[in-house]
């Protein structure tokens, strides 16, 4: 197969970015879409010209790495996926693809297709924990955990922070981002007695960073290559809520 | 030769007393020293980040260092089956001492007996530990943990959550850890490589590292340094490894005096996507929890085995009596669990029989019907969806209709850099947990041990052990990183830079790096013999050479350059190809997932050599083209029955 490529290609920071035409040719439709890049890149470097750079790694959808927008979409067009898994026999033969980084306020770009998501981390520093140390802790069965809660808690810890749903949202909000996160301790007895004063924190960590506000599109949730509901954002309104009421 | 030099400090005592004893004797440090003293952890997958994290809750100042934009992208993110711990909430006969032996069996009795004792007996605690954390393990309907069975075991001891176990438990410890970022007893430095270690009198004293986003080169002391960078699986190219997994912090330590061990033991696992062509970057593993409900098989005619590749017929059309289920047909004790490395070379020998399905002819079926009969599909979606979803994107196949192919690939290092009980290098200060040392898994890792270990170092091992060397650190300064010793390592490091850069060859860094892929895999994989691993080390030689001729790497040292990146780490991964060929060579015996063609049983099975073998080979490096020198650690059982591994009855 063989693709026309418009990539975003940016210096650093500071520089600014434009868009840049490529041809890729023998593509195989199994090859998957970061490998078509390796490709693009190896084919670049032996020209002499600079590959272009893009944050990958563990290429099986689990470590969140991986970070593109697709033909206008987060992870390209495929459904709960991420870029990484996306094959190349998604595409028609002579396709253009249009790459480009996730686009966010709170998202600088480090260089082409790499952003920073620094700002992610900060947010789960604020509260995104259960204040144990290590040791000193009970028997794992001595707190009984309904099937269902322990469930509905792993559906929301699936989330790979990859930052789709900051990218996709015209506000640039990472609600569901940080509702996946309260949620899945809120479920959790362990993570209860302090479910409130975080989600406190991490919203108030969240608007300090730059991100928007939630406007409830759902487009998080269409994006979101694990799925993530948005209840989950109902769930941290609610313990968000009774936090404030306690003020 | 038996070296003296080699104190694996194991205590004294009856087996089951030796870590309770042990920690009675070492030294603490108080509370007001712990403030005074620093500690450098390079890797934030599962070892990195306990270990930080209980390092930094203990009031130590931790220095954490990631080569990713966060801690959280470490790939024990990516394990999915489970975690092992001796529990026995399933009443069936586990104990500490059962997960022990099937460890110590497991790893064909090359592993160090008292730091596997230590290590069955840590594993509860880390279950109760995560559960405190808020990990989403999964439960049965009563509000209890469950558990699934896992290969080399006869017993259900693997907790888990889906089939994102890794995940889970990476997020506990991220979590940990980010509660010690925001208290200020840990500085978290993301998207830092370590180039380099400094040595300070013969102490390790801190590292030098590489900022990839502006290229820096950057200066870190402490008093003690934590290796966790986990395995160096992907000096074979194609790996299950992420893609930035690299060995390089390991041979840096490697070069500075660190006595590297057993680099021969590569785990090659049986359940990988097989390899669709030239342009593939890297192998996806699909869980061993699979093989709970899953059944391997070919077809017993090669004539199916021709309809199949030509695509003439499903392998569901093919009638149950003409499968050869040849793992239960083997073993009929373990039947589709047995360890890895016998899973592993069962499927090699029945493509080299010419019984392969695909084209290639290199991939075996992974079957459900039999479950999806037996429990419904809804029962094997819940139990493996996330999986049969990853399988199906990335083939095209649906597996819940047609089995998936599978083919072995290159998975985890047991070898990795030699420590003692204390987890401790042989460079005083530098220590190694999790893949990046050697001492647990002996020649084959037990599925859901990687977990099990990477956590039991950080949380439970290391932050007890170390403080047994800063003791005698508390009235030590911080370290002056204007020391003449960081000047010249420095100095060193950037001639190596400019050096690559300068080379401005014809070959991207990935075409070379293939190269070595190709090499490793055909003769240090999965069957090696002699003239095998002598053509070995000649070619990996050559393209060494080539590398140091004729790589190509764009850009400059200042700037964000992932292609720069790759090739420090391939320098690394070339030293690291000839000390596996090398150590391959030397071990002239089968054992765990090392296997010499010349030393096999008459059904193929793996041929110890106790007499001559039964030691950790660990090798002392002695400069550029030179051989390193062997230095071997007996391996005495006092407590198990060495015997031959009988995975059959």
């Amino acid at each position: 197969m063989k693709f026309k490529l418009k990539i975003w290609r940016q210096k650093n920071a500071k520089a600014k970015g434009y868009f840049e035409d490529f041809d890729v040719d023998n593509i195989s439709p199994d090859t998957s879409f970061l490998e078509m890049l390796d490709i693009l890149n190896n084919n670049l470097i032996s020209a002499g010209k600079e590959p272009v750079a893009f944050d990958h790694d563990c290429r099986e959808g689990i470590c969140g790495m991986c970070s593109l927008y697709i033909n206008g979409r987060a992870h390209g067009p495929d459904e709960d996926i991420t870029t990484c898994q996306l094959h190349m026999r998604k595409f028609k033969d002579g396709d253009l693809i249009t790459v480009e980084p996730w686009r966010s306020a709170a998202f600088p770009v480090v260089k082409d297709l790499v952003v920073n998501r620094n700002a992610f981390d900060q947010i789960l520093q604020a509260g995104g924990f259960v204040s144990v140390n290590t040791g000193g802790v009970p028997d794992g069965n001595t707190i009984p955990i309904s099937k269902l809660d322990a469930d509905e808690a792993m559906d929301a810890s699936a989330c790979i922070g990859c930052g789709a749903c900051v990218a996709t949202c015209k506000n640039g909000s990472a609600m569901l981002f940080v509702a996946a996160r309260v949620s899945a301790l809120a479920k959790l007895p362990q993570g209860k007695v302090e479910a409130q004063q975080r989600a406190k924190a991490m919203v108030a960590k969240m608007d300090e960073l730059g991100f928007g506000s939630c406007t409830n599109t759902q487009a998080c949730q269409a994006e979101c290559p694990k799925g993530i509901s948005i209840a989950h954002i109902a769930r941290l309104n609610r313990e968000f809520l009774c936090a404030k009421l306690k003020d | 030769m038996i070296n003296t030099q080699l104190q694996s400090k194991v205590p004294d005592g009856p087996l089951h007393e030796k870590w309770t004893n042990h920690k009675s004797n070492i030294k603490v440090v108080s509370p007001a020293n712990k403030r005074k003293l620093e500690i450098i952890v390079v890797g934030t997958g599962l070892g990195g980040a306990s270990a930080a994290a209980s390092l930094g809750e203990l009031g130590y100042n931790v220095k954490v260092f990631c080569i990713s934009d966060s801690p959280r992208r470490a790939h024990s993110i990516a394990a999915q089956g489970g975690i092992n711990a001796a529990k026995n909430y399933q009443n069936d006969n586990d104990s500490i001492y059962r997960l022990f032996y099937d460890t110590i069996k497991g790893g064909d009795y090359r592993s160090r007996e008292a730091n596997v004792y230590r290590l069955a007996e840590v594993s509860p605690l880390i279950i109760d530990q995560c559960v405190a954390q808020g990990v989403p393990f999964a439960r049965e309907y009563g509000g209890m943990l469950a558990n699934r069975s896992f290969g080399g075991a006869q017993v259900s001891r693997t907790f888990y959550a889906r089939g994102q176990t890794g995940q889970q438990l990476l997020l506990g410890a991220y979590a940990a850890l980010n509660r010690q970022i925001a208290s200020g007893n840990v500085k978290s430095y993301n998207r830092r490589e370590m180039l380099d270690l400094v040595i300070i009198d013969g102490q390790a004293k801190g590292i030098i590292a590489r900022n990839l986003e502006t290229g820096e080169i950057e200066r870190y002391g402490a008093h003690a340094v934590v290796i966790a960078t986990g395995g160096y699986g992907n000096a074979f190219f194609l790996s299950t490894n992420a893609m930035n997994s690299n060995g390089s912090a390991m041979i840096q330590c490697y070069k500075r005096g660190a006595f590297f061990a057993n680099p021969c033991y590569a785990q090659i696992h049986p359940t990988c996507i097989p390899v669709h062509g030239e342009q593939q970057s890297k192998l996806t593993l699909m869980s061993e929890s699979l093989r709970n409900d899953g059944r391997i098989w070919v077809p017993k005619k090669l004539e199916d085995v021709e309809k199949l590749r030509k695509k003439q017929i499903k392998p569901s059309q093919i009638a149950e009596a003409d499968r050869d289920y040849y793992l239960e047909r083997r073993y009929p004790a373990f039947g589709n669990l047995v360890p890895r490395d016998v899973a592993s070379r069962a499927a090699k020998e029945r493509c080299d029989a010419g019984f392969g399905v695909n084209e290639t002819g290199l991939a075996v079926f992974l079957d459900f019907s039999t479950a999806i009969e037996r429990l419904g599909q809804k029962v094997i979606a819940e139990r493996y969806g996330n999986l049969f979803q990853m399988y199906e994107k990335i083939t095209d196949v649906n597996p819940y209709k047609e089995p998936m192919q599978i083919y072995p690939a290159i998975h985890y290092t047991m070898g990795g850099i030699w420590v003692d009980y204390n987890l401790m290098t042989t460079i005083p200060g530098l220590y190694a947990i999790g893949e990046a040392n050697f001492s647990d898994h002996g020649g084959n890792r037990l599925g859901a041990s990687a977990l099990m270990q990477g956590l039991a170092d950080g949380y439970f091992v290391l932050p007890y052990t170390i403080g047994d060397y800063l003791a005698k650190e508390i009235q030590t300064p911080k370290t002056n990183i204007n020391h003449e010793a960081f000047n010249e390592t420095e100095k060193q490091i950037k001639e190596k830079i400019n050096k690559i850069l300068n080379i401005k060859g014809k070959q991207p860094v990935d075409v070379i790096h293939k190269k070595l892929g190709r090499i490793m895999w055909e003769y240090v994989g999965m069957a090696r013999n002699e003239n095998g691993l002598k053509k070995a080390l000649e070619l990996i030689e050559e393209v060494r050479n080539e590398f140091w001729t004729d790589v190509l790497v764009p850009g400059t040292n200042t700037e964000f350059n992932q292609e720069l990146e790759k090739a420090m780490r391939l320098v690394d991964f070339l030293e690291i190809g000839k000390l596996i060929a090398l150590d391959a060579l030397n071990r002239k015996e089968s054992c765990g997932g090392h296997f010499r063609e010349e030393m096999q049983t008459e059904d193929g099975e793996t041929k110890r050599d106790d007499e001559n073998y039964m030691h950790v080979a660990a090798w002392e490096y002695q400069g550029e083209n030179k051989t390193p020198i062997l230095h071997k650690e007996p391996l005495t059982y006092e407590t198990v029955h060495v015997s031959t591994r009988n995975y059959k009855d």
